[in-house]
């Protein structure tokens, strides 16, 4: 019942319509009913990109402190979305605030621009914030992005956007997130080392794959998301913005670019990233960007094939084998990532 | 050399008042003032340690030896108020007012602390090699093997079998686990150790070989130690000077022989005669 | 030339315990050490031998007077010196061995006897050389070298603890009853060490109840009784004769500090 109503007193309301403001009509007789009443995409009455204008403030201000202080996690309040939480809510927080009306958006969930959820979050732009959307890294203004970045070279006008689900690179080594804001105040991150050392004790060599802690601008230890190795390179001295947010842990943080990441590691156990002895895509030839096993049956048995993970990039290889990852910039030899032309981390195979 | 200096020492858990320090003490029988509840768990004391010494400090419970101890170790206790001057060799600033880099840097690689309860001084689900590396590596260590050569040494110094190295700290005896508090305490050669209790917990035998291991190694590398016990045998084995402590106050303070042999304090005498 | 100088030296125990009764160890005692001198402290049970020691290696705390101990041009007066100048002389200025036998617990013996050589920087393998031939001096059974001490009989921790406070050679050697649980062969073995090891400018001051070691041994006697110096003079005067005191041969000594040490 509306204020005006219970003011008359004396309006008799229709049960099958009810009356809201500045929305859609609709009837009530069953969820049904409702929804076959609905001709627009419901998204009438929505702020520009979803998000009020204080909320993307908010979001706008917690990442200008993360820029200020790189690898810091700043608190911002997160926003209940249509997502659930998990599957990026944090991003999505992140990439409205930072989309206008000329912008173009990438969103990418594990590599793939098809996956489900990376085509909701792409429709979700489209529809509150009238942006173009599409899969070429190259053409992308804002990349939205879970656990990969892209196989080509970002520039300095796009920002990218990585979902991350546990924003402390220290919750490994202590449940307790007071004793690690107390860590990360003093820079004591001792245990993080020890919590490296087990690792090779155990295997020899640093073995972590994912969410693999590194050191920004010297000062503050970071998680990059549960990235693979083969991209944590890619974040360091770039010249593009990374923007890390979690819708759950309510924290976003940020590298600026130009802002050294060191991933942790002993003088005498290097970092290094995947390997991929004598593998190829087996859709595109590459054999210097990031690969997935795919299991496929093929009469009664199963085949494993490799291929790109990133898969507008190997959709541009298919057409063009040769295609270096700085394709789409002018100078060449851009040291970006395993597999540029002058990267020392090589991503050759064996 | 004078390694550490203490002066006016004073640690008091409460709100404090004007009264506390009167009617706290030997004299008054107590440590808790009867104004304002506050309990002053050490006041007014003084002490030295010089360069490969070893002090004791005795008393029984409530007599402010661990408080002592935990100051002389730059350990701060949020509940608690402390006041007084520690000067360490080589930084004219007063310790206790530093900030929380210097404490740490200094706690890492000067000052090491042996804590009476292991589970406050050790993690128990690293591995006890762990433990150990991750004093060095909080020093800034980055080679692995050199880390590892490091821990073996002091593991074989320490007397913890080699091949418990890799195990996880929770599955070790209490007498290795102190043994790991102590090679972990050693680990970057500190001028000063402090040890809070070194015998709680653990077995007679046990005690004896940790002791007699502890003290080996106090000689042969020239670490100061301040060793605080309840225990007289502890402290007659391995302190060249003692101070006696009662209700938060040093009562006597002299050679450990003259104070077992020759005890002044009508307290001391009490204490040295109640020796089973 | 004098190495010691004891003067009006006084040593009083308040026993709070005792409803604070003051016991007399030592009255007003007063003499001098010549350097290189052996001289034999001797008195009845009770008389205040091992006090005037225990006063000398500052295990006690003087009451009144001095204790100068000369070295070089420098002085220091022990009665009344900080704690740690006296840390600094003992062990190899200023040796000591105690009447009873308080080992340092689960240490092989060949390691108590190296244990001062290697504090004043004798490489540990050849101060345990030394020591196994100041062991082997003693009598003391090669079998027992690497054993621990707290399990040996009375003679044998005894000429342990005589080998380890000879072993750094001090300047001036403090000796409480070191022979007493020895018999006559091993006894003529530890005198015999005394002599050969020491160097003739090694001062000892020695407690001794058994009249032949002091006239073998000792240059001068000092003759305690209650507390007071009765008289020092010279061993050649010296007959044993105490007003009725006869050799005792285990030497237990009730002292004034509440218990038998």
């Amino acid at each position: 019942m509306t204020e005006r109503d219970r003011n008359n007193g004396t309006e008799h309301i229709d049960p099958q319509v009810a009356e809201t403001d500045g929305g859609t009509a609709v009837s009530t007789d069953s969820v049904d009913a409702a929804l076959n009443d609905v001709e627009t995409k419901g998204v009438a009455g929505y702020n520009y990109a979803y998000l009020d204008e204080h909320t993307k403030r908010e979001v706008r201000r917690a990442m200008l402190k993360a820029v200020a202080i790189p690898g810091h996690q700043v608190p911002y309040a997160s926003r209940p979305m249509p997502l659930a939480r998990g599957w990026g809510t944090g991003g999505i927080q992140a990439s409205l605030s930072l989309l206008g009306p000329t912008d173009t958006f990438k969103v990418i969930d594990q590599g793939a621009d098809e996956s489900v959820n990376a085509a909701n979050i792409r429709r979700l732009a489209a529809d509150t914030a009238d942006v173009e959307t599409t899969t070429d890294t190259t053409a992308a203004d804002v990349i939205q992005s879970r656990h990969r970045i892209p196989e080509e070279v970002l520039t300095d006008e796009q920002r990218l956007v990585l979902q991350v689900p546990i924003t402390d690179a220290l919750r490994k080594v202590d449940p307790s997130d007071a004793a690690n804001r107390r860590r990360h105040a003093h820079q004591n991150y001792g245990k993080m080392w020890v919590h490296l050392y087990e690792n090779v004790v155990e295997y020899g060599e640093i073995n972590i794959a994912s969410r693999y802690p590194t050191m920004v601008a010297g000062r503050y230890l970071m998680d990059p998301s549960p990235i693979p190795r083969w991209d944590v390179t890619k974040l360091d001295d770039a010249d593009h913005l990374t923007i890390l947010a979690a819708g759950r842990e309510a924290r976003i943080y940020a590298v600026p670019p130009h802002t050294s990441v060191e991933p942790l590691a002993f003088e005498d156990r290097a970092f290094t990233v995947e390997r991929f002895s004598g593998q190829a895509c087996h859709a595109c030839g590459s054999t210097d960007t990031y690969l997935v096993e795919v299991s496929e049956e093929n009469e009664g048995d199963f085949e494993t094939r490799y291929a790109c993970n990133d898969s507008s990039f190997c959709a541009k290889r298919r057409e063009n084998p040769d295609l270096p990852k700085d394709h789409h910039l002018d100078q060449s030899g851009v040291d970006w990532g395993p597999g540029t032309p002058d990267s020392d981390m090589g991503g050759e195979t064996e | 050399m004078t390694i550490l200096d203490a002066s006016g020492i004073q640690t008091i858990y409460g709100p404090g008042c004007s009264e506390c320090l009167n009617t706290t003490g030997d004299h008054a029988g107590t440590n808790q003032c009867p104004h304002c509840g506050s309990v002053v768990a050490c006041a007014d004391a003084d002490l030295s340690v010089k360069s490969g010494e070893v002090l004791g400090i005795v008393g029984e419970s409530g007599s402010g030896k661990s408080s002592l101890a935990e100051t002389l170790a730059l350990e701060r206790d949020p509940e608690a108020t402390t006041d007084g001057k520690v000067s360490y060799a080589g930084y004219d600033r007063n310790l206790l007012d530093v900030d929380y880099q210097t404490r740490h840097s200094l706690r890492t690689s000067e000052i090491a602390f042996v804590h009476q309860h292991i589970r406050d001084g050790l993690d128990l689900d690293f591995t006890g090699g762990g433990n150990v590396a991750e004093k060095l590596l909080s020093a800034g260590w980055r080679s692995y093997e050199d880390v590892r050569e490091r821990v073996r040494e002091l593991f074989e110094a320490t007397e913890i079998p080699l091949a418990r190295m890799d195990d996880p700290t929770r599955t070790y005896s209490g007498g290795m686990q102190r043994r790991v508090q102590i090679a972990r305490a050693l680990a970057t050669d500190p001028e000063l150790v402090v040890l809070d209790e070194p015998t709680t917990g653990l077995d007679v035998s046990v005690q004896a070989r940790v002791l007699d291991m502890f003290r080996r190694v106090q000689r042969e590398e020239g670490v100061a130690a301040v060793v605080v016990s309840h225990d007289l045998g502890v402290v007659r084995l391995l302190a060249d000077r003692t101070l006696v402590m009662r209700h938060g106050r040093i009562i006597e303070s002299g050679l450990t022989d003259r104070i077992m042999e020759d005890p002044h304090h009508e307290y001391t005498q009490t204490l040295i005669n109640s020796v089973i | 030339m004098n190495m010691l100088t004891v003067d009006g030296l006084t040593k009083t125990f308040d026993m709070h315990v005792l409803g604070d009764t003051q016991v007399v160890g030592l009255d007003d005692v007063s003499f001098d050490v010549r350097e290189g001198e052996f001289l034999a402290i001797v008195g009845e049970s009770g008389s205040g031998k091992s006090s005037l020691l225990k006063c000398l290696y500052r295990t006690y705390e003087p009451t009144d007077g001095r204790v100068v101990y000369h070295y070089g041009d420098e002085e220091v007066d022990l009665a009344s010196c900080g704690d740690r100048t006296v840390m600094a002389l003992r062990g190899d200025t200023i040796g000591y061995t105690s009447q009873f036998l308080d080992e340092i617990p689960r240490v092989p013996a060949v390691d108590v006897v190296a244990r001062p050589m290697v504090e004043q920087g004798t490489p540990t393998e050849v101060a345990r050389e030394q020591a196994r031939a100041l062991l082997d001096a003693l009598h003391v059974p090669e079998n027992l070298w690497a054993a621990y001490p707290a399990t040996f009989s009375g003679g044998e921790r005894q000429r342990v603890n005589l080998a380890q406070a000879l072993a750094p050679k001090p300047d001036l050697l403090l000796l409480d009853e070191p022979t007493s649980a020895l018999d006559p062969e091993t006894r003529h073995a530890a005198i015999d060490l005394l002599e050969s090891y020491l160097g003739a400018e090694t001062t000892v001051i020695g407690v001794f109840h058994n009249t032949d070691v002091v006239q073998t041994v000792a240059d001068r006697v000092v003759v305690l009784d209650d507390g007071n110096l009765r008289e020092i003079i010279p061993v050649d005067e010296y007959d044993g004769n105490l007003r009725g005191v006869a050799s005792e041969p285990d030497g237990s000594v009730p002292e004034p500090n509440g218990g038998t040490n």
